[in-house]
Formats: C-alpha cells, structure tokens, sequence
C-alpha cells in the first residue's frame, strides 16, 4: 500500500505495539494480498519451469538407457554406445568452442563500440539491427554458410594449409568444398554473436557512472576507462552472455547438419573433408532412418547433450561466484 | 609539484545552455581554495571545467582560458587525459572501484601511468598514499579485500588516496565530505591541512564552517536567479571573506540568510 518499503503502516504499528500477543505471533508480519498472489504466481512458475526440465531429464533417461545398454549388433552404427557417442561429444565441444572463441571477443567489442564509441546516431540502428539478426532462423544461416560461406572460404583453407599446415590445425588436405569444421565454428559464432553482443551491450550501458569518472578523473583513455570499470563490472554478465551462447552453440541443429560435411572422426584437423559431427546435428541426419534401439541410443546421445549443457551451466555459475566479494553487490 | 591555476574569462556551456558566466580567479600554488555558493550556481560545473571532466558529458564546452603555472590547459595540443593525470579529483559520492582491491584501488592510476611497476615499488607507493590519506592503519591488515567493503568515510580516503598516488599537480575535491559524519569529515579537514604543503587543493563545500576551517582562499558564485547563468561573484582571502565581505549577497549567503 501507500508506504515506503521497510515501514509498517500506522494502524499496523499501533496493533504490534498494543498487541498482548505471544511473542511467536507479533513475529509474522502481516501479508498483503498482492504480495501472496505475486508470491503465489512466481513459485507457480518455477515449479512448472522445474517440472518440465525434469519432465525431459526423465524421458531421456527411460529411453535412452536401453540404447546405452544396447550390444553393437543391435544398432545401426554397429559400436558400443561409448565409442558412438565420444566422437558427437568432440566434435559438438570442438564447434562450440571454437564458435565461441571467435564470437565472445567480437561481440565484446562490437557491444563496447555501441555503447561507448559509437556516436549516438549511429548506436541507436546498429544496435537494432543487432537485435535483428538474433531473430534470424537457423535455416537462413545454413542456407547462407552453405551456398556463400563454404564456397568462398576454400581459397582461405587452401592457403592456410599451404603456409601453415605445420600446425596441426591446420594440417589438411583442405576441404575441396568448405564445409569443414571450421566453416561450421563461423557459422556457429555468427549465430550466437547477437546474442551475446545485446546482452554486453545492455550491461556495459548500465555501468555505474560514477565507476566511469573515477577512471576518466585518474586520466584513463576510453580504453583504460573500459578495462578499470566497465569490463569488471560487466564480468558476470559477460561469462553469463556468453554461456547463453554457448547453450545455443551447443545445441544448433539446422545450420551444422545443412553445412557440415560429417564423418565421426576425432581429429583437431580444422579444414579437411572429413570432419568429426556433432551431438544436434547426428540426430537430426539419422533419426528420420533410425529404427529400434538404434533410436534409442540417439536420445542416450540427446541425454549425454543435456547433460553437457547442465554441466557447462553449472561452470559458469562457479566462475562468476568466485570472486562474489569483488562484483561490486555489496 | 603543485602549481598555481589562472583563470580568465571562462564561460561554460551545457548545450547551448549557459551555465556558468566571465569566471576570472587566480588560484595559488600549495593553497586551498573553497567554492561556497548556493545550489545550482554552477560550483562543480566551474570544477570540473579545471581538469576537463566536464567533457564527459555530452555537448558540454568552455569558452575562455584557463592557464596552470601558464599552460594553456584548452590548447589544441593539450590532450584531456594527461591534463586528468596532472589534476586529479575526488568526487562527492565515493567511487572505489568495486572489483579491486584496497591496494589495487590505490594503484589504478599509477597503472595507467607506467605500465610496469616492481612489487616493492607498487607496496611502497600503496603505504605512502594510504599513509597521508589518513588511512593505513585502519586498512593494512586488509589491503587485499575489496574496497566496497569499507565504511563511507574509509572509502572516500581510499579515493584520496587513489588520486594522490599519481602525485598530481592539483586536487579537485567536490562535496568530499558531503556524505561523512563528523568524525570522518574532520580526519579529511586534517588531511587536507597536510596535503596543502604538497598540492593545490580546490575544494567546494556547502559547509560554511568546513570552508573557514580547511580554506585560505573562499570564493563565491551565485545565480541571478532561475535558468541564469552562475557567477563569480567575489573571492578572497578566507577570514576576509568570512568577517568582512564586499559583496551583501556574499554576507547574507555566509550567515545564512539565503540559499
Ligand atoms: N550534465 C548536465 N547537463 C545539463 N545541465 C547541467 C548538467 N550538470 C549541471 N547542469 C546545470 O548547470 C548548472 C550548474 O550546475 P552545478 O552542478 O555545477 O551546480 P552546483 O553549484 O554544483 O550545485 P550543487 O551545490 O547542488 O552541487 C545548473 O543549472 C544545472 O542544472
Ligand atoms: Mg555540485
């Protein structure tokens, strides 16, 4: 009602004061409606939230058990499940990772420049078309990686293997077509890129002004302003931005399956024709064909995915609790 | 160490809104000079203007000169980020970054300056600057903690320190004690009596008794009245000031007849 948090209103004061009740009673303080049915709905929605996830975490389990247990004569790709699945692990780790190598710095800094480089007239649309292209469908990127990316990528692959095919990365023979691992990692880290770029950019523009003067009046550039006060402030959001992308990295079905030209090999060999595949986009190239345990054991692969993700998740979290003392929240 | 600052002439303008009008003062090497004035009048905009700072702010601009020890500090040459490192300021809400440390804080600005520091040197400058701050023994068991984990009055030493381990030229301190009770408020009015042999203090106060105490040299803006551009209107010695001012506006604002 009318008053200020942390303050009891005058007749409930009065009652606390003159009330002859026991102690255990005057405790509770009293509940407004509003705030039972706010309480009410929100602890309603986290348990649906909850139920679901477990729901799934259930029936991947059920179903996914027998394809585990299954013998390699049982199923279509004739291994044990461990070796089916670690070269999927792999090669969706190793797309990820690489996507998000090359999109946490970009978007960092793509979301520095909107929010403190950029001069207003142009922030403002370019910030929108960021947002935009977060609502891309995936299709559209895969269409887009493999009909223009892959093509125009070749002459880069051959030359790196050329020049530094030394490095094992990039030890070839390169891909006649482009749809390398590699290919699939950039079409990943353009997907994932406006997410975490809106993201930073909202965090960087929330940065307390004051933390901004301290720095400018101590004589730091723009630069040095965003390393003393922006980026530390940021830094849970960031890791947060960027475990988001991650989760989208992980689990991104179309665009990998349409670009990637997959043959489950473990290899670090970024630019050759034979790639490893990843968890999504084997599920999604063989359910259609997949019969018996051999389903199974695709939904095991959706489990070991999940349970990726979960895993991830619970890292980020522990990085950013770290150092709880210095975000700044106290 | 410590130079004098001579302003003249100096308009400054948010926009195309007039905030402060013709301020011509002189400010003397290793003295503290106090800007009394009623809200509004433009006290920190007139600051901020001597180290650049107001150019944080979108559209804001000086019209005018401002000489420190003769150097034009608005030449075309003159980059802001090294007229900052000359002059340093201490703000009215203390800032200690969050995500550092006591003795990392102290360092921010010393980082900016020389990128390398050996660890001796670094833990001496911390000592020195947390030492005429006023702080060291109250935080030296604890230099590793964060800064946000000290009281309101540590933290606003904490950014004096900060601003005086660059050893800078000047010390711009707007409402430094606006947000400290009595006790922290008189360790700074102490600290500002020593750091006086050292730097140029400017310090604005809504305090009149603060002023009279810590200031050698008080002067005086004041509005004409609303969407009017602050002034200048008379500075002087400070126990002049305070016993026998020219101005009535400057006699009645000091006794607290308006304002
Ligand atoms: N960022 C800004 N943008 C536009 N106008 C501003 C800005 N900051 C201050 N002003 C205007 O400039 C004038 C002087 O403000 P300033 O903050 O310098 O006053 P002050 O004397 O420091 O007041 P106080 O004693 O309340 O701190 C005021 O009219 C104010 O509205
Ligand atoms: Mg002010």
């Amino acid at each position: 009602m009318g008053c200020p948090p942390g303050t009891t209103a005058p007749s409930e004061r009065l009652t606390i004061v003159t009330s002859t009740q026991s102690p255990e009673r005057r405790r509770t303080t009293p509940t407004r409606p509003g705030d039972r049915i706010f309480r009410g709905t929100s602890l309603a929605a986290a348990l649906l939230i909850l139920a679901t996830l477990a729901g799934v975490a259930v029936f991947l389990t059920a179903e996914g058990i027998p394809g585990i247990l299954a013998s390699p004569d049982e199923v279509k790709h004739g291994t044990g499940f461990v070796d089916y699945v670690a070269p999927l692990v792999f090669g969706t780790l190793l797309a990820a990772i690489l996507a998000l190598t090359m999109a946490v710095p970009l978007a960092i800094g793509v979301a520095l420049f909107i929010s403190h480089y950029a001069p207003r007239k142009l922030a403002a649309p370019l910030g929108y078309v960021i947002d935009l292209l977060a609502a891309v469908p995936s299709v559209v990127y895969g269409v887009w990686g493999i009909s223009f990316l892959a093509p125009a990528l070749v002459p880069l692959y051959r030359w790196l293997e050329d020049n530094l095919g030394f490095v094992p990365l990039f030890a070839g023979p390169a891909s006649a077509t482009g749809r390398t691992i590699l290919t699939a990692s950039i079409v990943l880290a353009v997907m994932v890129l406006p997410v975490i770029t809106a993201i930073c950019r909202e965090i960087f523009l929330q940065t307390p002004r004051l933390h901004e003067e301290a720095a400018l009046a101590l004589g730091a550039t723009r630069w040095e302003m965003a390393r003393l006060a922006i980026f530390p402030y940021a830094r849970s959001g960031i890791i947060s931005a960027s475990m988001l992308g991650l989760g989208r990295a992980l689990g991104e079905t179309m665009a990998v399956a349409m670009v990637l030209s997959a043959s489950g090999v473990v290899t670090f060999n970024l630019i050759s024709s034979t790639n490893p595949s990843t968890i999504a986009a084997n599920i999604a190239l063989t359910f259609n064909e997949a019969t018996g345990l051999t389903v199974n054991a695709l939904i095991a692969s959706g489990l070991v995915l999940f349970v990726i993700t979960f895993g991830v998740n619970f890292a980020a979290r522990a990085i950013v609790d770290r150092r709880k003392d210095f975000s700044g929240a106290n | 160490m410590a130079k004098s600052i001579d302003v003249s002439d100096l308009d400054i303008y948010y926009g195309d809104f007039l905030a402060v009008e013709g301020v011509t003062i002189p400010i003397a090497a290793r003295s503290v000079t106090a800007f009394i004035g009623p809200s509004g009048c433009g006290k920190s905009t007139f600051l901020r203007s001597l180290n650049r700072m107001h150019e944080v702010i979108r559209g804001a601009r000086v019209d005018g000169k401002v000489l420190i020890d003769g150097q034009d500090l608005y030449a075309d040459d003159m980059d802001p980020v090294n007229v900052r490192r000359l002059i340093g300021m201490v703000f009215q809400r203390p800032n200690p970054f969050p995500t550092m440390s006591i003795a990392e804080n102290v360092l921010a600005g010393q980082r900016l300056n020389s990128k390398r520091m050996k660890k001796k040197e670094a833990d001496d400058i911390v000592e020195r600057s947390l030492r005429s701050a006023g702080l060291w023994n109250e935080v030296k068991d604890r230099l590793d903690r964060p800064g946000s984990g000290l009281s309101g009055g540590q933290q606003q030493r904490l950014c004096i320190a900060r601003a005086i381990a660059t050893q800078p030229e000047v010390l711009l301190m707007d409402e430094p004690c606006s947000a400290l009770d009595p006790i922290s408020t008189s360790i700074i009015e102490d600290l500002i009596h020593e750091l006086k042999t050292d730097y140029t203090i400017v310090i604005v106060t809504h305090n009149m008794q603060q002023a009279a105490r810590v200031s050698d040299t008080t002067a005086f803006f004041n509005l004409a009245g609303v969407g009017q551009p602050g002034r200048l209107i008379e500075h002087g010695d400070t126990s002049m000031m305070f016993s026998n001012p020219e101005d009535p506006a400057t006699e009645a604002y000091i006794q607290g007849r308006f304002g």
